[in-house]
């Protein structure tokens, strides 16, 4: 919960800045950076890339930490019952 | 027999071999539904990407950027954050919890007759609405893709069932669906999603190729190219955002109304994902949680990728192919057709870089990708209903819990198999019923969205995150979310009804709120309520008066207070339903709201009893 929860705000946050700005400050939004390629669609892009490493980051820890407390808790579990049998 | 019948005819046969390999392997419950668990992660990875690219993502994306620019692109960003609130909050626990449908999850640690029933409902609802905006599709992308498969079938489904004229197209994507389901389970299921989703990322990537070599790599030109074409109602060019959502133009309640469509659109998108059941379902596919893990960092690789493409597709079809030349009868008369963005693209591309055969070619390339797009889509949709109903309703509430009784494998498979046939020819009918109108496909699409984000995403989150949740509140968020949402729609713009205010066409439509301000004074007003509003406005009394005495006999009987509350609450109810019927406001906005809270309230108190009796 530690990684999930900021995480998951950060997204929900990023994501819709991208309407509400559109819809706020458009005239800011269709500035061109280069040629013709606004910050909108700068912005819009920038998402795919922010989701793929979010995604990494959320992976990488899960594959280390998670998997590790999870496998923990599971011997603990099993430890606990065997004196029952 | 021409190039585009041989290819679709390919894609069929393909999909046909693997279901017949599949079928050998589909014998006990856990391999109809989950394909044995021994789905690899990368496989359902691209599984679950196959699943979701539906023809409205892959057609209607590239449509609707090649016709409004930017806003087109909005979509596919949603698209693809969505799968955050999957891998970060779904993937892994609903792996770990379920065993073949969303209900599983739900009863898990609740009581199971109610938390199941009202899952199996809403996923029908998601699947049955989701499913029939697919093949709506399906049934009008037929007839303008492969005209000839439309004329040669339709003397072998020329039946006439309940007064609905059934439409070849559909019947057919329907017949095959129901042949993947029910003879292959998931694991045909999931190999039919696997080889759709390579061709389609195929298709994509050589069409964005193409795009890209048309302008020589250079990604300055190909912008200049897209910012040449500009809108002819608001000015602006196409790399801009404000087409399609015209911000600062109409104002409800204070805030401009683009922006709340467009906000709106990416909470539907983002919360919806994560409650729809035939993605969910794929999760109980995977051997553990690690592998849940794996499939959707898979399928956000993939979809990732696909949308960005889609922008080389939808831009390039403005570009190159222009707006006006998107339609779907060639000379003289151009109907457009958004529908058709990245065909016509695919068609002027093969034209132009290997002669007339190659437009033919990849326009039936991109056809056959298309059909295989709808018959993946509407096989995960129809498997996830058949679960909802045989497993969840039929096996675990009827004959479990409420008849006590063990119900063996076979059994299980087959009402699994049953069930997926009913679903199949049910789908068949409504779709031919509601007719193909691409409007009511894009309509129906949003409906499942929103059911799941309105109903199953709530009811899963507290499930799995909160403590004290409890049976009632999940029949609650089900319930309550799925009734809501399907009131709102029934009374919203863009659903049948021609009336003036509300009619789908824009010369006739009014803005609902500046009219309302025009009306006369309430009391005058009475004698404008319709007779019918006033009958439904008395049906409505009488059984919540109905209800109240109900409630008022309980608390006579037992002198516990709950029921008169809830007889007082009741009643009240139904005289403000009546008084705001009376000073004018539509009935239909009305009975929805009344309805389902009253439902909710009698609800509450009948468990509250139970509880006190039993203690």
């Amino acid at each position: 919960m530690r990684f999930v929860l900021p995480a998951t705000v950060f997204f929900l946050v990023y994501y819709f800045l991208l309407p509400l700005l559109n819809g706020l400050a458009p005239e800011l939004m269709r500035t061109d950076v280069v040629g013709h390629v606004n910050i909108a669609y700068l912005f819009a892009l920038s998402q795919f890339f922010v989701a793929w490493v979010l995604a990494w980051f959320y992976i990488r820890r899960a594959n280390s930490l998670f998997d590790r407390l999870a496998a923990t808790v599971r011997e603990r579990a099993a430890r606990g019952r065997r004196p029952a049998e | 027999m021409n190039i585009t019948l041989v290819l679709f005819l390919i894609v069929v046969g393909i999909t046909l071999v693997i279901t017949g390999w599949a079928a050998r392997r589909t014998r006990t419950t856990v391999q109809f539904w989950a394909a044995g668990r021994g789905i690899k992660g990368w496989q359902n990875g691209l599984a679950i990407a196959g699943d979701y690219m539906s023809a409205a993502s892959f057609l209607g994306i590239a449509g609707l950027i090649a016709f409004n620019g930017y806003d087109g692109f909005m979509y596919s960003v949603g698209w693809l954050v969505a799968y955050l609130t999957v891998l970060f909050l779904i993937a892994e626990p609903m792996r770990n919890t379920g065993k073949y449908t969303l209900a599983d999850v739900l009863s898990y640690r609740m009581s199971p007759i109610p938390v199941r029933s009202a899952a199996a409902f809403s996923t029908v609802a998601v699947s049955a609405s989701y499913m029939m905006a697919q093949m709506i599709g399906a049934g009008s992308l037929i007839k303008i893709l492969i005209p000839s498969l439309d004329t040669t079938l339709k003397p072998w489904f020329n039946w006439t069932i309940l007064g609905t004229k059934l439409d070849p197209s559909i019947t057919l994507v329907g017949v095959l669906m129901m042949i993947y389901v029910i003879a292959g389970g998931m694991v045909a299921t999931t190999w039919v999603q696997i080889v759709k989703a390579v061709m389609l990322m195929g298709g994509a990537i050589l069409l964005s190729f193409l795009v890209l070599l048309h302008f020589g790599f250079n990604l300055g030109g190909f912008f200049n190219a897209i910012a040449g074409v500009k809108d002819s109602k608001t000015g602006l060019n196409f790399t801009q955002p404000g087409i399609l959502y015209t911000y600062g133009k109409t104002q409800v309640w204070g805030v401009d109304k683009a922006l709340l469509e467009n906000v709106s659109l990416g909470m539907a998108l983002i919360l919806g994902t994560a409650g729809l059941p035939h993605i969910l379902m794929r999760f109980f596919t995977v051997p553990d949680a690690k592998a849940a893990r794996q499939s959707v960092a898979w399928a956000m690789g993939l979809i990732g990728s696909f949308y960005i493409m889609t922008t080389f597709l939808g831009f390039g079809a403005a570009t190159l192919v222009g707006k006006s030349n998107i339609c779907a009868t060639v000379a003289p008369k151009c109907t457009p057709n958004s529908n058709l963005a990245a065909p016509r693209l695919a068609e002027y591309l093969g034209n132009s870089f290997f002669g007339t055969g190659g437009g033919e070619f990849l326009l039936a390339f991109i056809a056959a990708v298309a059909f295989a797009t709808i018959l993946a889509v509407v096989a995960g949709l129809t498997l996830a209903a058949s679960g909802a109903f045989s497993h969840d309703f039929y096996v675990n509430v009827i004959r479990t819990h409420l008849l006590h009784g063990h119900v063996s494998e076979r059994e299980q498979v087959l009402v699994a198999r049953i069930t997926a046939a009913l679903v199949g020819l049910l789908s068949i009918w409504l779709a031919a019923r509601v007719g193909a109108t691409a409007n009511a496909a894009a309509l129906v699409a949003g409906v499942a969205f929103v059911i799941a984000s309105a109903a199953n995403l709530p009811a899963i989150l507290f499930t799995l995150f909160w403590k004290r949740f409890n049976t009632w509140g999940a029949v609650a968020s089900l319930v309550g979310g799925s009734l809501v949402t399907i009131w709102l729609v029934a009374i919203g713009p863009g659903w049948s009804a021609p009336r003036p205010g509300w009619a789908p066409n824009r010369s006739l439509r009014r803005d609902p709120v500046s009219t309302r301000g025009e009306r006369p004074a309430p009391l005058p007003y009475i004698f404008l309520v319709s007779q019918r509003d006033l009958v439904g406005l008395i049906a409505l009394d009488v059984a919540c008066l109905l209800a109240a005495a109900m409630m008022l006999r309980a608390w006579r009987r037992r002198r516990t207070r709950p029921p008169l509350v809830a007889a007082i609450f009741v009643v009240v109810l139904a005289a403000v339903a009546t008084v705001l019927v009376l000073l004018g406001v539509t009935y239909s906005l009305v009975v929805g709201p009344t309805f389902i809270v009253a439902l909710l309230v009698i609800m509450y108190t009948a468990r509250y009893e139970r509880r006190v009796t039993q203690r």
